[in-house]
């Protein structure tokens, strides 16, 4: 049945029983598998490949060594999950949430749990995770936890165990919610037929959840971020999706600030005091003053400013000390004495190593076990001591007993299946279920969904997306009733909310980012016309004007530092421009920097922005084989419709905020300074000759304007007229001065100082040295010009840089912390 | 002993820092032994926020925070602080360091187990087999603690050389055990990994000594320096008892103890954030004054 499918390794299968039975939950989307053939599986997995990659969907990996990110895998088929084994799961991880609150209380509080030998105390203290700093915080509701990810697993029996714990700053929200978005846009049909339970209200607790967070009582006004790591983070895509999703601003550690024992946001506005932080960032990377002194991605004072009671931090700092599995084996003790239930959902079985008896019993049978780190997660891969040699066994039972309360055993795991889509069939392949929970009152509630994930090949049991695991959608089944959330919202009276214009808040860092995303589009799209103007010519019919022209473009080329000065045949560089990403000015140097800032400022760029982000590197990738100028020529052509889909979507449909004048001062800047030097140094080469002067106009976008004023072929003193004066040109130098001064009135308020001037003083002053150059003087002959505009083109770029220094010095300037 | 402590440090930057976090460990303890009736931090520029507490081993820690564009930070900590001999405990008196090893592992809760905290690694001190094998000749079967320890802490003193040149703050243990060489503060680190990878705990204690100046001359102003030492757990009834490598002494009277913790990390006496700062330059001069002179 179903492409072959069967329940070949005698393990429990999430979609069929024993006997290769349809559970009941999978009655729907099995009738569906039962009418699809291959062909249909190979459409809808197009499909979703295509929806990830136009949602730039990734996963970045550390230890890949082209540092670059991975795109996120993700199976057609989803794991399904029946209405009573989520009833089950929603109640255990309810307990869980109070039950890890309960331990984190009384670990950074009064230690009771220690002093009455509930937990063994080498536990606590030998695990890196305990952060000595956080004794003695009260944090704002007593507590630590307000979000934690559980990954579950199913023994042979069919029952759920907690594998691990993430209660520090759990990944995966974002992506189980991107997932769910592409699962259901692919099998619309079978997921509105199936009663699955939807995401949205999980969300909207979340957000109303941490809006409650906020110490200071401002409803709708606090101040409530989302810290994460930074573009090179492993989970970075789901930081800047959530962040998008839920509505709160993303930054990063040197976005904020301390003073006064308060949080602060940078803002180009100045300070603002921040409520409540969703934190991405792990426990001892948050704050360099008290923690890892050598973190660059925490604020420093940040504990002190928690301590102090002015912020709520989701999650609190310290909580990593729950993670370790070495707590298993404690934990219906625990939830005995704290809560006085019992456990719920059991953990795996666990031996923690700490413990002679532990110890002892693993020692005496190594083969029976799998042991791995207690404390440092994803140190290593767990070890099956029976699959190594005597000689390694004996080196592994050494290292567990130099220090064994570092180690924890468990015993070989059969973990349950869910069928896979491989590509050409159906597999089952171990999985396990990565569940979410939120507080809520004084309990959790858990995302009816969640993040699955399948073990990359079959008979594999290490299922990590660092190992390249393929994810799943997880559905729950409903009973058909209608969300509590919708019905709610329904009935909700309309909330007179008046119209306001408050300050944009958007980071110094932020505006920093949008900026060079501006030059860097600007800078891009130069390169991109210099190179297709050289290519056209090499590739046609060349006559002898053309060949004068390559040689006018390659000395442009040169002078915008394209190819070596001197260069005769420029065909032997154009591969490498076009290719080779260690190049610098070459098409995937500049790429790479237009993206880095774009990613970086990922929450302030509207999806579809992102989604031509994303085509504008897909499209520069030339086709694998030989070299060949057409084909090049079409991968430019694309980039420059690209490039203007980017500019189009900036002017028309972003947000006339401080985050778009700051992208758009970039972009005029660096088009001004593009213009200034393409044609200052095509003026230098007129002396001999003024071939240069098509591909010039052509280069700056200006041939139709200049045949249309004047049906004749270029000349000088009009070509400099029309690309330096001529303010109706959109391309034109003047036109995009007047649109810095524009610009520069309407930036936040700043000082100037004797050394710095303002952004509005500089434009000001480059608009007049601009006036001051006249073309039709009748003192100027060709001559004159030639030596005249390249001096003022060049002093011309030189006050744009200025420009922008000013712009840096005024707005971005956050310089690296020093820890001493 | 009466002493007068002036300890000044001296941050000087390259560049002007506009904004800077700090948080200093200058106060010495008050303990059975020791008591600090008057105890004062001058800080220029004048922080805009300043908050005292005590941190997770007792020690008092001043967390700071200065404002506005500035090239210099100068802390100053004045203290009078009284210390009384060392009660004499006689080593043979002790119990089998195995004894005191095995206690404080124990799963089940104990003083002794909530010692063993200083029983294992930390960032700065890592434990491994070279620690212990270099440890094991002063640790026969059975002997007593305090005697074992005493002879670590003489061979210590015996196989290392002071030499200021040899190592800096960020100096690896390892390494410092591999040279022989270093000062007070690399010798208590290595001490430190030997105890714990023989399982007994042992923590980092910062403080001052007082020098005396060689015979027929004045002492110099600021001349003495911030010391550092050792403080091993020996059982429950004889409890902690420090031991000085760099000396070959178990403190007395002599020794004025600021902070202790794991390792320099949850001691240092001055530790900050800064941003914008360049290159910078720390000066500290420490004058130790018995009363009365």
């Amino acid at each position: 049945m179903h492409l072959g499918y069967s329940n070949e390794r005698g393990v429990f299968d999430e979609m069929v029983d024993a006997n290769g039975v349809l559970r009941p939950h999978w009655k729907t989307f099995g009738g569906f598998l039962n009418q699809c053939g291959t062909e249909d599986f190979k459409a809808r997995s197009e499909d979703v490949q295509r929806l990830l990659r136009d949602h730039g969907v990734t996963y970045n990996v550390y230890e890949d060594a082209s540092g670059t990110s991975r795109p996120w895998s993700l199976d057609i088929l989803p794991f399904i999950v029946s209405q009573d084994d989520f009833k089950a799961v929603q109640a255990g991880l309810d307990q869980r949430g109070r039950l890890l609150n309960a331990i984190l209380q009384d670990v950074y509080g009064p230690q009771r749990l220690l002093r009455d030998g509930l937990l063994p105390p080498g536990l606590v203290y030998a695990n890196p995770g305990y952060l000595r700093p956080v004794l003695g915080v009260n944090p704002s509701g007593g507590r630590f936890v307000f979000t934690f990810g559980c990954d579950l697993v199913r023994d042979a029996t069919g029952r759920w165990q907690v594998l691990a714990d993430r209660a520090q700053a759990p990944s995966g929200h974002g992506y189980a919610l991107e997932n769910r978005i592409i699962m259901a846009n692919v099998h619309a049909e079978e997921f509105n037929a199936s009663k699955i339970r939807r995401l949205a209200s999980y969300y909207e607790t979340k957000r109303e959840m941490l809006r409650s967070l906020s110490p200071r009582h401002r409803p709708g006004e606090a101040g409530i971020l989302m810290l994460t790591p930074g573009p090179f983070s492993e989970t970075y895509f789901e930081h800047a999706f959530q962040a998008r999703y839920l509505g709160f601003p993303l930054v990063e550690g040197a976005d904020l600030t301390v003073r006064d024992r308060h949080l602060h946001l940078k803002t180009l506005e100045g300070l603002r005091r921040v409520d409540v932080v969703i934190r991405h960032v792990d426990d001892v990377y948050c704050d360099p003053l008290e923690l890892n002194a050598d973190s660059l991605l925490g604020t420093a004072g940040l504990l002190e400013a928690w301590r102090n009671g002015g912020i709520a931090l989701a999650n609190g700092l310290g909580a990593g000390v729950v993670e370790t599995p070495a707590l298993h084996p404690f934990m219906p003790g625990l939830c005995r004495h704290l809560l006085g239930e019992e456990l719920m959902l059991p953990c795996v079985p666990t031996w923690w190593c700490g413990q002679r008896r532990e110890l002892d019993l693993v020692l005496a049978d190594p083969d029976r076990w799998v042991v791995k780190p207690a404390f440092v997660r994803g140190a290593r891969d767990p070890v099956f001591l029976a699959d190594l040699d005597s000689e390694q066994k004996a080196r592994m039972l050494d290292t567990i007993r130099a220090a064994p309360h570092e180690w924890v055993a468990q015993e070989v795991l059969e973990l349950s299946t869910a069928p896979t889509w491989t590509g050409s069939r159906i597999e089952p392949r171990s999985l396990v279920w990565r569940a979410f929970a939120i507080a809520q009152g004084g309990g959790f509630i858990t995302m009816p969904g969640g993040l699955a994930r399948v073990s990359p090949e079959p008979h594999r049991w290490l299922v990590t997306m660092r190992s390249g695991g393929i994810s799943k959608d997880t559905w729950v089944v409903g009973d058909g009733a209608p969300d509590p959330f919708y019905e709610n919202l329904k009935k909700q009276q309309t909330v007179v909310i008046r119209p306001a214009r408050p300050p944009s808040g958007v980071p110094s860092r932020v505006a920093d980012h949008l900026f060079w995303f501006g030059r860097y589009a600007e800078r891009l799209e130069t390169a991109t016309r210099v190179l297709r103007a050289v290519m056209q010519r090499l590739a046609g019919e060349r006559s002898q004007v053309q060949g004068h022209e390559v040689d006018g473009c390659v000395s442009l080329m040169a002078y915008l530092g394209l190819v070596p000065a001197g260069t005769e045949n420029a065909l032997e560089h154009l591969p490498a421009l076009l290719t080779d990403p260690r190049r610098p000015g070459s098409i995937p140097d500049l790429l790479g920097r237009l993206r880095y800032n774009a990613a970086a400022a990922r929450d302030r760029l509207s999806d579809d922005m992102w989604r031509l982000v994303n085509r504008l590197e897909r499209d520069a990738r030339l086709p694998a084989g030989a070299f060949l100028l057409s084909s090049a020529q079409g991968v430019l052509d694309n980039l420059i419709l690209d490039l203007a889909a980017i500019a189009g979507m900036q002017q028309e449909n972003m947000t006339r905020g401080h985050g778009w004048r700051f992208l758009e001062l970039g972009r005029r800047i660096e088009r001004a300074c593009g213009v200034l030097e393409l044609t200052g140094a095509a003026t230098q080469c007129c002396e001999q000759d003024d071939s240069l002067l098509t591909p010039l106009l052509e280069i700056c976008d200006s041939t139709m304007t200049y045949r249309r004023l004047h049906f004749a072929r270029p000349s000088l003193a009009p070509t400099l007229d029309l690309l330096l004066l001529n303010d109706i040109n959109p391309r034109s130098v003047i036109h995009q001065l007047q649109i810095l001064g524009r610009l520069s009135a309407q930036l936040p308020q700043v000082p100037g100082t004797s050394t710095i001037p303002t952004p509005r003083q500089q434009t000001d002053s480059l608009l007049s040295d601009l006036s001051a150059v006249h073309l039709d003087s009748p003192a100027r002959d060709a001559a004159g010009i030639a030596v005249i505009i390249p001096q003022i083109c060049a002093r011309l770029v030189k006050e744009l840089e200025k420009l922008s220094d000013i712009i840096t010095e005024h707005f971005f300037s956050h310089a690296s912390r020093n820890p001493e | 002993m009466r002493y007068r402590i002036i300890h000044r440090t001296t941050y000087t930057y390259e560049s002007p820092v506009t904004v800077g976090h700090y948080i200093a460990r200058l106060e010495p303890r008050s303990l059975p032994f020791q008591e600090c009736p008057w105890h004062e931090i001058s800080i220029r520029p004048v922080p805009m926020q300043r908050a005292e507490r005590e941190d997770s081993f007792g020690n008092t820690c001043v967390y700071f925070e200065i404002e506005g564009s500035h090239q210099k930070l100068e802390v100053i900590a004045r203290s009078l602080v009284e210390v009384l001999p060392a009660e004499g405990i006689d080593p043979s008196e002790t119990p089998a360091w195995e004894m005191v090893r095995d206690a404080c592992r124990a799963d089940h809760a104990s003083p002794a187990s909530l010692a063993g905290e200083l029983a294992f690694s930390s960032q700065l001190i890592p434990t491994g087999a070279v620690f212990a094998d270099y440890a094991r000749s002063s640790f026969p079967a059975r002997r007593p603690v305090l005697e074992a320890v005493c002879d670590l802490n003489r061979r210590i003193f015996e196989d290392f050389i002071f030499d200021p040149a040899a190592t800096d703050f960020a100096t690896p243990v390892e390494l410092v055990l591999k040279k022989r060489r270093g000062v007070c503060q690399d010798f208590a680190q290595v001490m430190i990994a030997c105890l714990r990878s023989l399982g007994l705990p042992a923590r980092y204690v910062s403080g001052y000594l007082e020098t005396l100046p060689p015979p027929g001359q004045v002492k110099l102003v600021g001349a003495d320096a911030s010391h550092a030492w050792v403080s091993v757990y020996c059982g429950e009834v004889v409890g902690w008892v420090d031991a000085d490598p760099t000396n070959n002494i178990l403190p007395s009277d002599r020794h004025v103890t600021v902070a202790w913790g794991r390792d320099f990390g949850d001691v240092s006496p001055l530790r900050g954030v800064t941003i914008g700062a360049g290159e910078q330059r720390l000066q500290v001069a420490v004058d130790v004054l018995p009363e009365g002179e």
